[in-house]
């Protein structure tokens, strides 16, 4: 992104003609060349040395979630203690990353995950909507926070992006990476909303220039979720803002991940698009749930060389 | 020199008014818009089918072909360029011309293909038959300049292609494309061989049947005061068998039509065609009278296939 | 955060398919007359390049079995094929493409085995296409009056097809389809480095029954193709190969009545403008000159880069190019394969030496290339004026040059600037730029936003010194119908 002259990024925020000036002057996604780009990266195969380290590498970078309205204290105690230890019975299964869950529930996880070197991540800002006022969402993060979160999911106003108020969303998120304190801010962009790769990497941009630490594909609620193409175009932003400004920033893809095949796919992205500094959960995490089994089964198969069901890992 | 016709010692003269002294036209070639001499300062006689010196005409040199090769070159981006429905307009408008000068054609046809022999035989119809070509002449140029906005309808399209892209096909002209016109039509067959060449936007360079040029010029002219922008059509008048191999050989023209050419005589013309793959269309001798077709719109066109993802 | 250790490479297995899955057998033979036969002429090794050794011998043909493969196709012409209705000869093609389709991985290995090209390409795009371009035309041979070439079109005659040694079995596909839909009958000679998979067509076509003689399949040299060319009885000629070679071929048939297409060679311009979608672009470049190693008549291999966005696209391209994979062709995680032959490695070569002496830059990204057989690193030449030989010649290698320019005219003049017109490729966010470049581009293919794409449906083909007449889509008919 050399010809972008390394604007004054603080400039570039003025007002909604010069943020707009500078998304709308970044290049284009053409979709078709995008989605070719993201399908030739998937046949790639790699070594089964490569495919153990990768499965262990992705364990590491879950974000183990749940997200329900039926979830209770007694359902977060579980999946912290699978969040700490993936698999009862083998020790050598790294422990995720974070769990993430919503903010009345961070205290629970805390004191679950007390000792572990599992964060805490919890959404906020009136997700997955965001259709709230400013100050509800900035005190919902400060709740999380003040629980004990170490990160903090936010989502931007989809609304508010579509219709150009593209300070409004910046603003938003500088106000919520200040309510995070020490917490990391993790920028859901919603994509699937967003509907174009445009779109995606113009909020990814925006997210980045307004100091999120990660962007973020999506809720989990909204379909599509995360996909080849979206993540493409995140991690290319990533790489660019890099270039441009020398500072690595995370990407995570949530919602619709499942297979360990699809997550080696997205490691294999991560290496040839960003490069292999992200390949490190302080820069590339997956928010999911069902996967970690799936990564747990494919462990077993690399450790045994057969293939286990369902019953020999642990349910949450 | 280009013709063994038998000489007479003094043009033949119209005997309509015996006291005025008709004002006689040089025959010049047709150039980038101009009617120059030949830069080789030769002339040739040409004589009536039945025997009369009509008129001594430029004898064109390869310096000439070169010249009107520069000229239909520089004329290629703008008339290739312009809108079909311009050229239509354009190509009219000859038509509109040369109907306007029907009975000079008529006149110089008839002289020009009409042999003593006809005319002694009590071919009466002789002006009738000359008429005859010159308003086919005319129908044709009409037909042709219909087809310049058609064209492109009937043998373009979208290809349905297997993936998400619009993919469509469109004819484009070739470029410069050297007619050696036909050798004994003087009008009619020229008319039919270069009308086609710049319907579909091609430009021209033309040497006019060597022994009946004059109809060619006095196109020319009409071709001159008819919209048509300079260089576009190019005319030049000399010994086909001179000029053809430099036109053959001119590594920036990028088509022949050897209509004017007998076949014993055109391979060694393909041959130089080679040199830069030239498109060589090399017909039987046809009946022109009858309906020409598509054919000869195809035969100087190249198809353009455009790609372009369907995204958002 | 964890506390695990960062794996020093993240590292992509060798893939490779298994070189049993070509059949490969010690030696093959020609096909004539619906027959199986060693050539007259001398027994040849094909090598594979990725490793110099030898994968089967070859008994080629010698002008007597060019003048019986002539016989054995007129004979079909006049006998069944060309009084047979449209339909029946539609099922046969139908068949050959089903077969094609039924016997891909062997056709994709093999191919990658005596070509060098990645598997990853014969796999998705030779094999596939090539059937696509059997089922295309199949359609075609009972609906041919709707063609657009009269009522009742007639076909040629016996048709000998010369194809080149870049796409070996999509070559004979984009030859073989089109003028057995028509009605004709065909003699068919691969490139002498590359004649395996035409050979396992025949196969095909044999057991699709097809009458004996309407294809015919010669393996053999250069001497093989200038019999076919002479040849009294044969009614057209299909070329695909070098301008060089064209001209000699046109040459030979002037002042005969015998038909001629030809698809030549190309210097194609990709012309990247500053509002590009740049990401996509780089994919487009790399798509462009890297696929096939460069060996490919419409290869991008001139970028005409806006001077605005230069430095920035070709910092993107060179780390692009960091990632690419060169190696063994039968590896599905290669990029790159080996060069075909050790002549066209020499050419490649050769130009390239000519870019460093005329004072151009020379980059490629790190790579090891094995110790055996024809390798080339992808190459890319900044500071490359319109005057040195590798922005006017074609290096048929995975070799691009690069040069910068100011405005669309100037862009369209560079690119313009070339006695070839085969392809281009134009790279803009601006709908009438496109549409304008498109326009004056003078080429026969352009691809907008995109670049390399081939479908049988649409046509393909050259200006100027590219060559002459279309392959694919309707317009691929006209070449097999007599007018």
């Amino acid at each position: 992104m050399s010809t972008l002259a390394r604007p004054d990024l603080r400039d570039v925020s003025r007002d909604d003609t010069s943020l707009r000036r500078f998304l709308h002057g970044l290049p284009g996604v053409d979709q078709v060349g995008a989605e070719g780009r993201a399908a030739g990266l998937a046949t790639r195969s790699i070594k089964t040395t490569s495919k153990a380290w990768a499965i262990d590498t992705a364990i590491a970078m879950i974000d183990l979630t749940t997200l329900e309205g039926a979830d209770t204290p007694g359902k977060v105690r579980s999946l912290c203690a699978k969040a700490a230890r993936p698999d009862s019975s083998d020790a050598s299964v790294p422990s995720v990353a974070a769990v993430c869950v919503y903010p009345d529930l961070v205290a629970t996880a805390v004191l679950a995950l007390r000792g572990t070197s599992v964060g805490v991540a919890s959404v906020a800002t009136a997700f997955p909507s965001g259709r709230a006022s400013l100050d509800t969402k900035l005190h919902d993060v400060r709740d999380a926070v003040a629980a004990g979160a170490t990160e903090i999911d936010m989502v931007i106003d989809r609304g508010a992006f579509l219709a150009g108020h593209y300070v409004q969303v910046f603003d938003e998120i500088v106000a919520t990476k200040a309510a995070c304190g020490a917490a990391h801010l993790k920028v859901i962009l919603e994509t699937g909303e967003l509907a174009t790769l445009d779109n995606a990497r113009r909020a990814s941009w925006l997210a980045l220039l307004a100091g999120g630490d990660f962007i973020k594909t999506s809720t989990g609620k909204v379909s599509p979720a995360a996909t080849p193409p979206v993540a493409l175009v995140m991690l290319e932003a990533v790489r660019d803002y890099h270039a441009m400004t020398g500072e690595r920033r995370g990407v995570k893809l949530a919602g619709g991940i499942r297979a360990s095949k699809e997550a080696v796919r997205y490691l294999v992205m991560v290496n040839e698009v960003a490069g292999q500094a992200w390949l490190d959960p302080a820069l590339f995490r997956f928010g999911a749930s069902s996967l970690l089994n799936d990564l747990l089964l494919q462990r077993h198969k690399l450790a045994s060389g057969s293939y286990d069901g369902p019953d020999y890992v642990t349910v949450d | 020199m280009p013709t063994k016709r038998p000489k007479q010692t003094t043009p033949k003269q119209p005997a309509a008014d015996a006291t005025r002294l008709r004002v006689r036209k040089t025959y010049k070639l047709y150039i980038g818009g101009a009617f120059p001499r030949s830069e080789s300062g030769r002339s040739y006689p040409v004589h009536s089918a039945a025997g009369d010196l009509l008129a001594y005409v430029a004898q064109a040199s390869r310096k000439d072909v070169r010249d009107a090769v520069v000229a239909a070159r520089k004329a290629f981006a703008g008339w290739s360029g312009a809108t079909a429905y311009n050229r239509g307009q354009v190509l009219y408008r000859v038509a509109e011309m040369l109907d306007g000068r029907r009975d000079q054609f008529v006149a110089q046809v008839g002289q020009a293909e009409m042999s003593t022999a006809e005319v002694a035989a009590g071919e009466v119809v002789s002006a009738d038959a000359a008429r005859a070509q010159v308003d086919a002449a005319v129908d044709r140029w009409v037909y042709y300049a219909g087809w310049s906005d058609k064209y492109a309808q009937i043998v373009g399209g979208t290809n349905p292609v297997a993936g998400p892209y619009f993919s469509f096909s469109l004819p484009e002209p070739t470029g410069v494309v050297g007619v050696l016109a036909p050798q004994d039509s003087s009008l009619l067959g020229l008319v039919s061989v270069l009308a086609p060449v710049l319907a579909t936007g091609n430009t021209a360079v033309v040497i006019a049947s060597e022994d009946r040029p004059l109809p060619a010029i006095s196109f020319a002219e009409v071709l001159a005061t008819s919209d048509l922008p300079p260089g576009v059509v190019n005319l030049l008048t000399g010994s086909t068998a001179e000029l053809a191999p430099w036109l053959a050989g001119h590594r920036d023209v990028n088509a022949l039509d050897l209509s004017g050419v007998v076949v014993a005589d055109r391979k060694a013309l393909q041959i130089k065609a080679a040199g830069n793959v030239k498109r060589v269309y090399a017909p039987h001798e046809p009946d022109w009278f009858a309906d020409p077709g598509i054919s000869r719109l195809g035969a100087f066109v190249e198809t353009k296939t455009v790609w372009h993802p369907i995204g958002v | 955060m964890s506390a695990r250790a960062k794996s020093p490479v993240f590292e992509y297995a060798p893939a490779p398919e298994s070189r049993e899955i070509a059949r490969l057998k010690p030696s093959y033979q020609i096909f004539i007359d619906g027959r199986f036969r060693d050539g007259s002429g001398d027994a040849v090794k094909t090598i594979n390049p990725a490793d110099e050794q030898p994968l089967a011998e070859v008994a080629e043909a010698g002008p007597a079995d060019v003048a019986d493969a002539v016989a054995a196709a007129r004979r079909a012409y006049e006998g069944p094929w060309s009084a047979m209705p449209g339909k029946e000869r539609g099922k046969y093609l139908f068949r050959i493409a089903r077969a094609i389709q039924e016997r891909g991985r062997e056709l994709a290995v093999l191919e990658s085995l005596d070509n060098g090209k990645p598997i990853r390409e014969s796999r998705d795009v030779d094999v596939p296409v090539a059937a696509a371009h059997f089922f295309y035309y199949a359609g075609w041979a009972d609906k041919l009056g709707y063609g657009g070439f009269g009522p009742d079109p007639r076909p040629v005659g016996v048709a000998g097809q010369i194809i080149p040694w870049n796409f070996p079995l999509l070559m004979a596909a984009w030859k073989i389809a089109p003028a057995l839909a028509c009605g004709n009958t065909v003699v068919l000679k691969p490139a002498e480095t590359t004649p395996l998979t035409a050979l396992v067509l025949a196969e095909i076509i044999a057991e699709a029954e097809l009458p004996a003689g309407v294809v015919n399949v010669l393996a053999g040299g250069p001497a093989i193709g200038a019999a076919i060319v002479e040849h009294d009885d044969v009614d057209k000629i299909a070329f695909t190969g070098s301008t060089e070679v064209g001209k000699i071929i046109q040459r030979t048939l002037a002042g005969t009545s015998k038909r001629l297409s030809l698809e030549l060679g190309g210097k194609a311009a990709n012309i990247v403008f500053d509002d590009a979608p740049l990401d996509q672009a780089v994919e487009g470049i790399v798509n462009g000159i890297f696929f096939n190693q460069g060996q490919v008549c419409c290869a991008g291999s001139r970028l005409l880069v806006q001077e605005s966005v230069a430095d920035e696209l070709i910092d993107s391209l060179q780390r692009r190019l960091a990632t690419l994979r060169v190696g063994d062709p039968l590896d599905k995680n290669t990029d790159v394969g080996a060069i075909n032959s050790a002549a066209q490695l020499a050419r490649i070569r050769e130009l390239t030496e000519s870019g460093v002496a005329e004072g151009a830059t020379r980059w490629s990204p790190p790579c090891e290339l094995p110790e055996r057989g024809f390798w080339f690193a992808p190459t890319v030449f900044t500071g490359v004026s319109p005057a040195h030989r590798i922005a006017r010649e074609e290096i048929f290698g995975p070799v691009l040059s690069v040069l910068t320019f100011r405005t669309p005219a100037e862009a369209l003049e560079k690119a313009n600037n070339t006695p070839y017109g085969l392809s281009a490729g134009v790279w803009t966010e601006k709908g009438s730029r496109i549409l304008s470049m498109a326009a004056q581009l003078r080429a026969g293919v352009v691809w907008a936003n995109t670049f390399n794409r081939f479908d049988p449906s649409a046509p393909f083909g050259g200006y100027k010194e590219s060559g002459f007449g279309r392959e694919g889509g309707r317009h691929g008919l006209e070449a097999y119908l007599a007018h």
